[in-house]
């Protein structure tokens, strides 16, 4: 079925009795061509690539709990290209000009709302680094501009300019970037992928690679064995656990990090705004609700639930922002469970082992990567070959010492 | 989350420094091969479940604490000194 106005204002007229499930309830097959382990973001945009750009038909994503339950429902679903670093950017680059096709390619509405996004900045040598990276930004072909006080002050009269601990000097604008609604997008390409005949499988979770002669046979799952000619762990915060089961052991800490909503509020800041001091940024949804995180807990964790010392940092940093907030009422709080990477940055690699391909380390910022990450990860998966925007989120970048840390922060998972 | 430390008893989560999985105890000789180096500093098991790691108490006596807790609950299971394990060198 293809959505339109004219649907839905028929439907309207006719007591909305003609809609009908977005996807199949698929029951598995004994054998596909490429099974993808994992129904979030990036395993549904992987098998929608596979059949849309490359022909294959008889794809499986297998997921273990239900479609969109992972990270890419629990996420503050900021989209953007600000990346400083070479093969960061060209990717985010690539995946922000998919996100502004999306709606027409999937026929869905995710919501990409294309609002802006301002990083502040609190000295001169932030500011030295944020003209640095908008110039980059700008090199890389997207845009970028550094908005100085008088302007800020008009756009967002409500934040706190002249405290003294700190000032804000100014901010790196860039207006292209903004939010989506973050469960269009798994339902968006779900919906897309069941229809190019992709089987979604869900409450089956893969228990077991099946390995013969350094080649991949096939999967366990709790549904049964499936045989496959090519197997994807796109498992984000489980991607440890995947790849055990293959016998390997990733680059990769999983590290849990929340995120905070607010009562519905009527619109006041229309949006994203990042602090450059402290780890706070925040949006408004389209609900109302004020949106806002910080950053992760610091420790390894497998609990989708997070600690107070991170919500009460959170909380000052936002208060000592923008003072306005104080009289919200947060509604809930929540986390999800992030793959962190020694150097901040994902990877999209073969493994070792023949037919065996990874997508994974996608830290907290793998949303805005959903449309390009498939994109890629299907390229790589169908063709053998690296696609070229994401030829340097190499497995072995670590042990061969080409780090892509963002943050320069260094070496170590829970530091980006 | 609290942890307690063996010299300065039942402490805030924020009293502590977070630095990583066991495996950094586990340091190769500097002359073990590049894959060694690799797997010390940055492949992990990752384990959904009872785990070691590494915690600094800096805001307390300093010492470095190898802590086994379950990344599932949360729960701490025990704390010890890095320097009272045995076969602890300096
Ligand atoms: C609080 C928070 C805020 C964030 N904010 C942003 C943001 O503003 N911008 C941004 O770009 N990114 C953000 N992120 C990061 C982003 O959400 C993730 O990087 C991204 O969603 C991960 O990819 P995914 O969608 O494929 O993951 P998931 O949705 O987690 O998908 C992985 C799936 O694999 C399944 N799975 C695991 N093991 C198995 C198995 N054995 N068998 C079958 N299935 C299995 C899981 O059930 C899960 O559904 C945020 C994350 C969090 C938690
Ligand atoms: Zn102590």
């Amino acid at each position: 079925m293809r959505y339109s106005g004219f649907k839905v204002f028929t439907e309207g007229l006719f007591g909305n009795k003609g809609w009908t499930p977005a996807w199949r309830d698929a029951a598995p097959k004994a054998e596909y061509d490429a099974v993808i382990i994992g129904g979030g973001g990036h395993g549904l945009s992987t098998a929608y690539y596979l059949a849309k750009n490359h022909g294959l038909r008889n794809i499986a994503v297998l997921e273990k709990g239900y479609l969109g339950g992972g990270n890419v429902g629990r996420n503050t679903t900021i989209v953007r290209a600000n990346y400083f670093l070479p093969g960061n950017s060209e990717f985010y680059s690539h995946s922000l000009k998919l996100w502004e096709k999306l709606e027409g390619e999937l026929n869905y509405n995710v919501m990409h709302s294309q609002r802006g996004q301002v990083v502040l900045f609190h000295s001169d040598g932030q500011r030295d680094a944020a003209v640095r990276r908008a110039n980059a930004i700008v090199n890389q072909g997207d845009d970028a501009e550094i908005l100085d006080v008088p302007t800020l002050k008009q756009l967002y009269p409500f934040l706190d300019y002249n405290q003294t601990r700190f000032p804000i000097y100014g901010g790196m604008n860039q207006r292209r970037a903004g939010t989506a609604r973050h469960d269009a997008v798994a339902w968006g390409y779900a919906r897309g992928a069941d229809q190019l005949g992709v089987d979604l499988i869900q409450n089956c979770e893969v228990t077991g690679i099946d390995i013969e002669g350094g080649k991949v046979v096939g999967v366990q799952t709790t549904r049964g064995a499936i045989k496959a000619k090519k197997v994807g762990m796109v498992a984000a915060g489980r991607s440890g656990q995947v790849a055990a089961m293959a016998g390997m052991r990733l680059p990769v800490e999983s590290h849990i990090m929340q995120a905070y909503v607010t009562e519905g509020l009527k619109p006041c800041i229309d949006s994203v705004i990042s602090f450059g001091m402290g780890h706070f940024y925040i949006s408004q949804s389209d609900k109302g609700g004020l949106v806002f995180g910080g950053d992760i807990d610091f420790y390894a964790s497998y609990a989708a639930r997070g600690n107070l010392p991170m919500l009460e940092h959170v909380m000052e940093a936002g208060m000592t922002l923008m003072p306005m907030i104080g009289r919200a009422k947060v509604l809930r709080t929540w986390g999800g469970i992030m793959d962190m990477t020694p150097d901040g940055s994902p990877i999209i690699d073969k493994t070792h082992i023949d037919g065996l391909f990874v997508d994974a380390g996608w830290n907290y910022g793998g949303f805005k990567a959903i449309p390009a990450s498939g994109w890629c990860m299907a390229h790589l998966m169908a063709t053998g070959q690296p696609h070229e925007v994401a030829a340097k989120f190499r497995l072995d970048r670590f042990r061969t010492g080409h780090l892509i840390d963002e943050e320069g922060t260094g070496s170590q998972h829970n530091l980006h | 989350m609290r942890l307690t430390c063996p010299l300065c008893g039942p402490r805030d989560r924020r009293e502590f420094y977070y630095y990583g999985a066991e495996d950094y105890l586990h340091r190769p000789a500097p002359d073990a091969p590049i894959e060694a180096w690799d797997d010390h500093l940055h492949l992990r098991t990752n384990l959904a479940g009872v785990i070691k790691d590494l915690w600094y108490h800096e805001g307390g006596c300093a010492s470095w604490l190898l802590v086994t807790r379950n990344t599932i609950t949360h729960e701490v299971l025990s704390v010890e000194r890095v320097a009272d394990r045995k076969g602890a060198s300096a």
